[in-house]
């Protein structure tokens, strides 16, 4: 006998499931044991984020020109709005300020452009922000040409100089990681060689002592009168140091691609390279967004190291005015607002590799 | 080569691919044993032969995704060593298949097809477009031609890779299990594509278990078990009356 299909209409959730009541249900009250921890965890909030709200922004002073503004109820973030300018770029000249200002304006109009979507020339762009843009920077924050007075790089500090560090480590870090990571994966062995040494190397010592060595082992073995600067040599330490980390995030990407499409470019005629930059880290550097954004976060936090050579990044800079006698026992409002800088630069990141790996999702 | 006779030539250029003596190992396990093959122009070829029998080896070995250690493997004339001229230029004359499509998934359908012809062989943007288009329209799937490939079907994906080769404008085209990876009712859509390109006349080797297929379109058909080709024949005799024991055996398990 034939049985016969009668379609079966869709019919609408029950209504226990959906809504506010359900969403509560669900995730908040589900069994005895769960509604405990909600009304524990509401609790313990409670204890701690009004006194938090209170100190931070309510009972807070916010005008005034020096400490007698503080009336000591709250946060005094006086100390930080006098001494922003201090904490951005350093010592940097007051009179060459519109230095910095231009180049971050500039990097911030470069960044806003490759941000928004639907614009021309993005790649020209991005390749003038990467190739010809950090010259711009370089002549800018320094000098020494049409007639700019030269500012020494000691002089640079604060926030200007923990992005400096960062760019350029991110800047030498990408290319150079990529090249290594490929090298490790080569069948000729002195490439794979020289790039497993470079690697281990590299990854086995702390930053710190990569740092010390750049500032005060260097000097000693370079030749007579040869003199490098001590950014110079933090830079280029940063540069390697994360490389070597990068190489290894790269490596697991070139990994995650199926050999077949090594073999597919093979197939097609596509030589190593052209196979390499078409087909293979396209997908290999997409599959590995999260590690090298990771990366790149924690290059961006580790710049706060080249405080032992005495470079003042931001931290640096901050806990240096915390000595200033006029302003003693204000260091909870400037590491608050150093961790709130640190915080904003490495949420964002994160948020655009977010953006990223959705806009560079092809599948369904 | 100036005392070569003009008959010399002629048969050189009717030959497309020739293997004589070919051996490959996977470290010591010997996967291909004195492998000799002719194939001429336009001639379709079906290797068939239980899995691991070294089919799949023995056409990759053909355009130099493996490597063989012994014996003399040419194509279009040209002697396949470590000689990257002339593996590069086989690699232009001879497309490939794959059982698993190996589309490229970070680009369109037209990207996939265009990439070869602007980066290997160097045309202009819109000439590539145009030709792959019209490769597209061969295989029946223009319509899809700015979607991504994970957007696809299995069947889609398949006639989208052969247009891919087409491309390339190869005068051999190599298949690697082409249909195994398809739901059945896919199979036919990449058939009638390889049915409609054997009867333009394509050079074609294609391992496949498409008995079906094989009758239809094949001159030869091998049959290849343990590294070795242990019976070839026309497709008519070959399955109505197989000579060798493994081979019945084979087919009465397909069959």
């Amino acid at each position: 006998m034939a049985v016969v299909h009668t379609p079966h209409p869709d019919l609408p959730p029950p209504m226990i499931s959906v809504g506010v009541v359900g969403w509560l249900r669900r995730n908040l009250f589900s069994t005895p044991l769960n509604s405990l921890f909600t009304l524990g965890s509401l609790y313990l909030l409670y204890l701690v984020v009004p006194p938090m709200v209170n100190w931070a922004l309510l009972d807070a002073d916010w005008a005034g020109t020096s400490r007698e503004a503080c009336s000591g109820e709250g946060a005094c973030w006086v100390f930080v709005r006098l001494r922003f300018l201090h904490f951005m770029v350093g010592f940097y000249p007051e009179s060459e300020l519109w230095r910095p200002v231009v180049v971050f304006g500039l990097a911030g109009l470069l960044l806003l452009y490759l941000l928004l979507k639907k614009l021309p020339y993005k790649s020209y762009v991005a390749g003038f922000g990467i190739l010809v843009f950090p010259f711009i920077a370089f002549f800018l924050f320094y000098g020494g040409l049409f007639g700019l007075p030269v500012v020494e790089t000691h002089q640079w500090g604060g926030l200007m100089l923990t992005l400096i560090l960062s760019t350029v480590g991110m800047l030498f870090a990408m290319p150079l990681g990529t090249l290594l990571a490929l090298g490790r994966r080569s069948s000729m062995a002195i490439p794979r060689g020289l790039s497993v040494v470079f690697i281990e190397l590299w990854r086995g010592v702390p930053l710190i002592t990569v740092l010390f060595m750049s500032s005060v082992l260097l000097p000693l073995f370079m030749p007579e009168g040869v003199r490098l600067d001590k950014l110079l040599r933090a830079l280029i330490g940063i540069s390697l140091f994360q490389s070597a980390y990068m190489a290894e995030v790269i490596r697991s990407g070139l990994q995650s691609v199926p050999h077949g499409q090594y073999e597919a470019a093979d197939a097609l005629g596509l030589s190593y390279w052209k196979a390499m930059l078409l087909i293979i880290l396209p997908q290999a550097l997409k599959n590995v967004i999260p590690g090298i954004v990771n990366t790149f976060i924690a290059l961006f936090k580790d710049t706060t190291l080249v405080l032992i050579i005495g470079l003042f990044d931001l931290l640096a800079t901050v806990q240096a005015s915390f000595t200033d006698s006029k302003w003693l026992g204000f260091s909870a409002e400037g590491y608050i607002f150093a961790g709130f800088v640190y915080w904003l630069f490495c949420f964002s990141m994160s948020r655009y590799s977010q953006y990223l790996e959705k806009k560079l999702h092809t599948g369904h | 080569m100036e005392n070569t006779s003009p008959e010399q030539v002629e048969q050189e250029q009717t030959i497309a691919i020739e293997l004589a003596g070919v051996h490959k190992w996977y470290d010591a396990f010997h996967v291909l044993k004195d492998i000799n093959l002719t194939v001429q122009r336009g001639e379709r070829i079906i290797i068939c032969g239980p899995s691991g029998c070294g089919k799949s080896t023995l056409i990759r070995c053909i355009n130099r995704l493996e490597v063989h250690q012994r014996g003399v493997i040419r194509v279009d004339g040209l002697e396949l060593d470590d000689n990257l001229k002339h593996i590069e230029q086989v690699r232009r004359d001879v497309g490939m298949v794959f059982q698993q499509f190996n589309l490229f998934p970070h680009l369109t359908v037209l990207d996939n097809c265009c990439l070869a012809l602007i980066w290997v062989l160097k045309k202009p943007r819109k000439e590539a477009e145009d030709i792959a288009l019209g490769y597209l329209e061969r295989v029946k799937i223009v319509d899809q031609a700015y979607k991504y490939p994970e957007q696809l079907s299995g069947g889609q994906q398949q006639r989208v890779a052969i247009a891919r080769s087409l491309c390339m404008n190869p005068s051999i085209m190599l298949f690697d299990e082409p249909t195994s990876a398809l739901d059945p009712e896919m199979i036919k859509e990449v058939l009638d594509v390889m049915v409609d390109l054997a009867q333009a006349g394509m050079t074609m080797i294609c391992v496949t278990h498409e008995m079906g297929f094989a009758r239809t379109v094949a001159d030869r058909v091998l049959f290849m078990d343990s590294g070795e080709i242990i019976e070839e024949n026309d497709p008519e005799n070959f399955f109505s009356n197989p000579q060798s024991e493994r081979t019945k055996l084979f087919l009465g398990q397909i069959l």
